[in-house]
C-alpha cells in the first residue's frame, strides 16, 4: 500500500515537472529563434570556412549573404580569393549567375634583407613581434623600412603558407599554399607583403626591396638594397623609380623582360621566378 | 654586439626558482621536527616523495609535454615535501610513489605543467591515497624523538578522531584527559601527519613567507579567523566538544594548509578580494566537515573544494582600475 | 615636516643605483659638431629657418613651430650650419636634423648670462605664456608635451594647483635631484612664474624620500615664498607618473582619457621650472639640460650640463666606458629606450644615458605563468596584466580592450617584478598598438 503511493507520487510528480520544462523550451525556441535563410546557409557551406576576410566581408557567413543577394553585377565584384575560381564558379552556378574569370594570385616579399644580405648589427631581446620591435627600433639589420625577421606574419598566417626560411631568415611565401587571404599585408609593419598575380608557370618578377633611403646609406645595412640606380627602368619603360626604389608593375611581362630585368640589377634587388632559376 | 630591447631594462631578483626555494625554507622547520620525532622513517618518506615528484615532473616534461623540464624551477619539490607532510611517517614507499604520480601527472601534467593545474597536486595525491589506502592513511604513529631507527613504534588516534569518535554528549572536559595538552600540540609531540604536528614550526615557515613577500596574509588569517569565529559561536552556542576553539587550531591539518596549500598560487584567486573570498570558502567549508562529515579531518577536501571555484571567482573579482569606482 | 604621501595603488621598490647623486653639475663643454633634431618634442616637426651654410650663434632661432603641438627649436652653439639632412637617431630611424659646425661660443644678444637671480616677476600671464612658445619649452620630464600648451588652459577649465615633478624614481637618474639641489631658488621663481601666468596662488614641489639633501635646499627657499610648499613622497615607482603623483599630492584621481587639469592641476618637471625660470627670467631659450650619465658600464658616473645636440658618444667619451658595453638606455632603465646608435644627440627630453655591462644584461628566460598575482598587485593603474597578456597571445585585441588595456601607463612595473619574466608590458604595448590601428 505504502509503496503504491510512493510510485504514484514520483510519476506524478516526474511529469508535470516534465511538462512544466517542455512548455518553458517550448517557448523559449519560439523566442529566441534565429530567422536564416536557407540559401545564405546553402552558399556558406560552399565557401572554405576560414573565416580570413580576405574578401572584403566579416567571414564566411557575411560572404554568404552579400553573394545570396547581389545582383549581376554586384556579383562579378565579389570574389572568394580562398577558394578562388573553382568556389566561385560553384557558388555563381547556385545563384544563376556566370563567374568572373580570375587570375591567381599569391603573396610576394618586398625585401631580400637575408642574414647573408643583411647581417645582424645589434641582437634584440624581447618579446618576439615585428610590431613590437618595429616601433622600439629600426631593427637588428638596421635597414627602417626592410623585414625584421620576426614572423609576426607567419604566426599570423590563417592557412600555414608562410614559414621562416632557416637559412636566410626571411618568412617565404609557399604559392601552393597561399590563397592571397591578405593577413599577411595586413600585418606586417613595413607593408613588405603584396598580393601579385601568380604568372603563367609560378613565373613572376618583382622588387624584393623596401627601402627608400639613398644608394650609399641602402647599401650599408643591406647588400641587396635597391639604390635606385634606373638601370631597370632602362630596360622596361614601365618600370618606375621613384624615392631611389624601384617598382616593377603588375602589369610588366615578367616572360618577356623578367629574366633580362633580374640579371641586370647590380645588387640582385629584383627577384625573377621562373623556369631558368630552377635550373640554375 | 649591443642588445636592444623594450622596457624596462632591470629585473626584480625574484624569480620562481627564488620563491619556490623560500617556500622550501619556511617548509624546512617542520620537516626537522618530523624527522626528530618520528625519525628515519620521515626521512625516507619526505626523500621518495620529493624524488619520486621530481622524477614524475621530468619524464613528463620532457616525454609527453615536450617542453623544457620545469624540474629547475624548484616547484616539484615543494610539490613533493608538501606531500610528504600530509602522510603519516610510516606508508610504505609503493604508496609514496603512486600518490607522487597522481599529484604530478594527474594533477599538474595533465593540465598544461606549472601554473596551468586546477587542483593542489600534494593534496590530491593525499586525497588519493586516503580514499585509496584507508587504513595506511589513518595509522597515526606516536612521536618518539629517543627512537630514531623506528625499532618501537606505538600508534594511537588523532586529537580530531578522538574528538570525532567520542560519545555525543561527553563534554570536552569529560574528554580532557584523553587530548593531549595544548603545549604538546604547540610544540608537536602529538601523533598525526609529519607536517602538521608542530604549529609553532609552522608558525616559523609563515612568517618567513611573509617576510619574504611570497604569500600575502590574506589568505592564512582570513582561513584561519573564519574558522575559529564558527567554532567560537558553536562552542558558546551547543557546547558540544568538537567545537572547542583551540583544540580545532592547533590538531589536524589546519595550519599547514592554511599556510602552505590554499596559498599555493596556481591554485589560489590572483586578486585580493578572491583571496578572502577563497579563503573564507575553505573555513566554512573546514568546519563544516569536521562537525558534521563522516571523515575527522576536512581540510584537505576544503581546499580542494575552493580550488574547483577559483576560475570563478578569479572571474568575479578584479581590481579597482585608477581613477575609476568600477571594477 | 609634514606627512609623507604616496598613491594607494601598486608600485614597487626597485634598487635605486642613485650612484650620482652626490656628484655636482659639471659643464660638458662643446664638442665639433653638434645635431639638432628639428622634432624633440610631442607633435609636429619644427619648420627650418636656416639654410646651409648660415652663420648662427647661441639661441638662434633654428626652427619655428609648425601648428599648435609643436615647440620651437634654437641653437645651442655658435657655428655654421653644415647640412639639413635626415640623420640617425638612437632608435636607428632617420629623422630631420640640423648639423652644426662648432665656432667658437658666441651668444645671442639679450640673454642674461649673469648668475644673479632674478626675483621680481615682470611679464604678464599673456607675456609669459608668449615667451614659453618663442624659448621653445617642453616637458622635460621624458614626453616632451609642449609646455605652453600646458599653461593655456582652455575655456571652461579650471586649476587651483601647480605640482612640480622633483620625483626623480627612476634608478640611476639623479639629475632632477642634482638640479634641486644647485638651483633650488630658480626652480621655485619657475613655479611662481607658472603660478602667476595661470593666475592662483598655490603650487606644490614633490619631492620623494630618498632626496634629503635636495628636500632641504627647497625647504630652505620656500620659507620665503608663500604659497610654495615641499611635499616629501615615499620612495616608490612609479611615484613621478602625473596620475600616481597627483594622486599622492592631493588624493584627486584622474579618471582614465582625461588629463590633469580635469582634477584642477597643472604638472610640471622640476626640470622644466628651472628652463620656465631662464626663459622668463633670463631671456634664455631651452637649448641646454641637465644630463646624468651613468650605469654600471661607466667609470665615473656624471650629471653634466649639455648643449642639445651633443652626441651621445661624446659624453660617453668624458666618463670613460668601463668592460664591453651590453646596452645603451636613453632615460631611465624603467621606461627609457634601449638606442642602437651611439652617435645619437642629446635632445631636450633626454634625461639619462645610461650604459649596462655586457654581462649584467641579462636576457630574461621567459617561464610559465605561475599565477601568483604579482603583476596585478603591483600595477599602479589596476590592471591585470596577465589576463591582458593571455587575450594578447590569442590575438583577442577588443577583450584585452574591454578590460581597460588603454588605460596602462606603461610603467613597467609588471614586467619587472614578473617572477616567470614574461614580458607582459610588451603585450600590453602590442594590445594598444593594434587597438589604436584598428580605430
Amino acid at each position: 500500500m505504502m509503496m503504491t503511493s510512493l510510485i504514484v507520487y514520483n510519476v506524478v510528480i516526474l511529469s508535470a515537472i516534465a511538462i512544466v520544462a517542455a512548455v518553458v523550451l517550448y517557448f523559449t525556441a519560439k523566442k529566441f529563434k534565429v530567422e536564416t535563410n536557407p540559401l545564405v546557409d546553402e552558399i556558406a557551406a560552399m565557401l572554405p570556412q576560414a573565416n580570413c576576410g580576405a574578401c572584403g566581408s566579416a567571414g564566411c557567413q557575411n560572404f554568404a549573404a552579400r553573394c545570396a543577394t547581389a545582383s549581376a553585377d554586384d556579383f562579378a565584384n565579389l570574389y572568394c580569393p580562398v577558394g578562388g575560381q573553382k568556389v566561385m564558379s560553384k557558388v555563381a552556378e547556385r545563384l544563376g549567375y556566370t563567374a568572373q574569370e580570375k587570375e591567381r594570385t599569391c603573396a610576394v616579399l618586398h625585401c631580400n634583407g637575408t642574414c647573408q644580405n643583411a647581417p645582424d648589427k645589434v641582437q634584440y631581446v624581447g618579446l618576439k613581434s615585428c610590431r613590437l620591435a618595429s616601433r622600439v627600433f629600426v631593427g637588428n639589420t638596421g635597414c627602417p623600412n626592410g623585414c625584421l625577421r620576426m614572423g609576426d606574419c607567419v604566426r599570423n598566417c590563417p592557412f600555414g603558407a608562410l614559414e621562416i626560411n632557416k637559412v636566410t631568415g626571411l618568412p617565404q611565401v609557399n604559392p601552393e599554399k597561399c590563397t592571397s587571404c591578405g593577413a599577411c599585408v595586413r600585418i606586417c609593419p613595413r607593408g613588405l607583403f603584396e598580393i601579385r598575380p601568380m604568372g603563367k608557370d609560378g613565373v613572376r618578377v618583382y622588387v624584393a626591396c623596401n627601402n627608400t633611403q639613398k644608394g650609399a646609406q641602402a647599401r650599408k645595412n643591406c647588400k641587396a638594397a635597391c639604390i635606385g640606380c634606373m638601370k631597370c627602368s632602362k630596360i622596361c619603360p614601365d618600370v618606375k623609380v621613384e624615392n631611389n626604389l624601384s617598382h616593377i608593375p603588375a602589369s610588366v611581362s615578367a616572360e618577356e623582360f623578367g629574366e633580362q630585368l633580374a640579371a641586370n640589377c647590380p645588387t640582385g634587388a629584383i627577384i625573377f621566378t621562373g623556369k631558368k632559376n630552377e635550373q640554375n | 654586439m649591443l642588445k636592444v630591447s623594450t622596457a624596462p631594462h632591470i629585473y626584480s631578483p625574484t624569480d620562481t626558482r627564488t620563491i619556490m626555494r623560500d617556500v622550501i625554507i619556511a617548509l624546512a622547520p617542520a620537516g626537522i621536527v618530523a624527522i626528530v620525532l618520528f625519525g628515519l622513517n620521515a626521512l625516507i618518506t619526505i626523500a621518495t616523495a620529493v624524488a619520486g615528484c621530481v622524477f614524475f615532473e621530468y619524464a613528463a616534461c620532457r616525454y609527453w609535454l615536450k617542453t623544457r623540464p620545469s624540474t629547475s624551477d624548484l616547484s616539484a619539490v615543494v610539490t613533493g615535501i608538501l606531500l610528504a607532510y600530509n602522510l603519516p611517517c610510516n606508508m610504505p614507499i609503493w604508496m609514496v610513489l603512486i600518490g607522487c604520480f597522481v599529484a604530478i601527472i594527474v594533477t599538474k601534467v595533465a593540465f598544461g605543467g606549472i601554473g596551468k593545474n586546477l587542483f593542489n597536486p600534494a593534496l590530491a595525491g593525499r586525497v588519493f591515497l586516503f580514499v585509496s589506502f584507508p587504513v595506511q592513511m589513518t595509522t597515526w604513529v606516536n612521536p618518539n624523538w629517543k627512537d630514531f631507527l623506528n625499532v618501537d613504534v606505538t600508534t594511537s588516534a588523532t586529537t580530531l578522531g578522538i574528538l570525532k569518535h567520542a560519545d555525543k554528549g561527553t563534554s570536552f572536559f569529560e574528554l580532557a584527559d584523553k587530548l593531549p595538552s595544548y603545549s604538546d600540540m604547540f610544540w608537536g609531540n602529538i601523533g598525526g601527519s609529519m607536517g602538521e604536528i608542530s604549529a609553532i614550526a609552522l608558525l616559523l615557515g609563515l612568517f618567513w613567507m611573509l617576510y619574504r613577500r611570497v604569500i600575502s596574509w590574506h589568505i592564512p588569517t582570513f582561513y584561519i579567523g573564519t574558522f575559529m569565529l564558527l567554532n567560537i559561536v558553536f562552542w558558546f552556542l551547543t557546547g558540544k566538544a568538537t567545537c572547542e576553539p583551540l583544540t580545532q587550531l592547533l590538531s589536524g591539518g589546519l595550519l599547514l594548509g592554511a599556510f602552505f596549500m590554499a596559498t599555493d598560487y596556481t591554485t589560489s584567486p590572483m586578486s585580493v578580494g578572491g583571496k578572502i573570498i577563497f579563503a573564507i570558502g575553505c573555513g566554512v567549508l573546514t568546519f563544516v566537515i569536521r562537525q558534521y562529515g563522516s571523515y575527522p579531518e576536512g581540510v584537505s577536501f576544503a581546499i580542494l573544494i575552493m580550488n574547483a571555484f577559483v576560475p570563478l571567482i578569479d572571474k568575479m573579482c578584479h581590481p579597482r582600475i585608477f581613477g575609476t569606482g568600477r571594477k | 615636516m609634514n606627512k609623507i604621501k604616496s598613491f594607494k595603488i601598486g608600485g614597487i621598490h626597485p634598487n635605486k643605483y642613485k650612484i650620482s647623486s652626490d656628484v655636482a653639475i659639471s659643464d660638458a663643454g662643446l664638442p665639433e659638431t653638434v645635431v639638432i633634431p628639428v622634432r624633440q618634442h610631442i607633435g609636429a616637426p619644427a619648420k627650418v629657418l636656416v639654410q646651409k651654410g648660415d652663420k648662427v650663434k647661441v639661441g638662434t632661432l633654428l626652427a619655428d613651430l609648425d601648428g599648435i603641438v609643436s615647440a620651437d627649436v634654437h641653437s645651442s652653439v655658435s657655428g655654421e650650419v653644415l647640412k639639413i639632412e635626415d640623420q640617425e637617431v638612437s632608435s636607428g630611424y632617420f629623422e630631420k636634423m640640423i648639423t652644426i659646425k662648432v665656432e667658437g661660443d658666441e651668444w645671442e644678444e639679450g640673454i642674461d648670462r649673469t648668475p644673479d637671480i632674478v626675483r621680481d616677476i615682470e611679464a604678464s600671464p599673456d607675456e609669459i605664456v608668449k615667451t614659453l612658445r618663442e624659448s621653445g619649452i617642453v616637458g622635460m620630464g621624458g614626453a616632451g608635451f609642449p609646455t605652453p600648451i600646458k599653461v593655456d588652459i582652455p575655456e571652461g577649465k579650471t586649476a587651483d594647483c601647480v605640482i612640480l615633478n622633483g620625483i626623480e624614481c627612476e634608478p640611476y637618474l639623479t639629475a632632477d635631484d642634482r638640479l634641486m639641489q644647485e638651483y633650488a631658488e630658480q626652480i621655485v621663481i619657475g613655479a611662481r612664474i607658472l603660478n602667476k601666468a595661470l593666475g592662483i596662488q598655490k603650487a606644490i614641489i614633490a619631492i620623494d624620500e630618498n632626496k634629503p639633501a635636495a628636500i632641504e635646499a627647497l625647504q630652505k627657499v620656500t620659507r620665503e615664498y608663500v604659497g610654495v610648499n615641499v611635499q616629501v613622497c615615499a620612495t616608490k615607482y612609479p611615484q613621478g607618473a602625473e596620475k600616481q603623483l597627483i594622486a599622492a599630492v592631493t588624493g584627486r584621481e584622474v579618471p582614465p582619457g582625461c588629463l590633469p587639469i580635469d582634477v584642477h592641476c597643472v604638472v610640471q618637471n622640476v626640470g622644466t621650472a628651472f628652463a620656465i625660470y631662464e626663459a622668463v627670467q633670463k631671456h634664455k631659450p631651452l637649448f641646454e639640460r641637465i644630463v646624468t650619465v651613468s650605469g654600471d658600464g661607466v667609470k665615473h658616473p656624471q650629471n653634466f650640463r649639455v648643449r642639445v645636440g651633443t652626441p651621445a658618444s661624446y659624453l660617453i667619451d668624458k666618463v670613460e666606458k668601463d668592460g664591453e658595453t651590453g646596452k645603451i638606455i636613453f632615460g631611465g632603465p624603467m621606461m627609457g629606450t634601449a638606442g642602437i646608435n651611439i652617435d645619437a644627440p642629446v635632445t631636450k627630453i633626454t634625461s639619462g644615458i645610461l650604459l649596462l655591462k655586457a654581462e649584467t644584461v641579462v636576457t630574461p628566460e621567459v617561464s610559465p605563468c605561475i599565477r601568483c598575482g604579482t603583476c596585478v598587485e603591483v600595477c599602479p593603474q589596476g590592471l591585470e596584466p596577465f589576463a591582458i597578456t593571455n587575450f594578447v597571445r590569442n590575438g583577442q585585441y577588443q577583450e584585452a580592450k574591454r578590460i581597460h588595456v588603454l588605460d596602462c601607463i606603461e610603467c613597467g612595473c609588471c614586467s619587472y617584478s614578473c617572477p616567470a619574466r614574461i614580458p607582459l608590458l610588451d603585450y600590453c604595448k602590442l594590445a594598444k598598438y593594434e587597438i589604436r590601428k584598428k580605430k
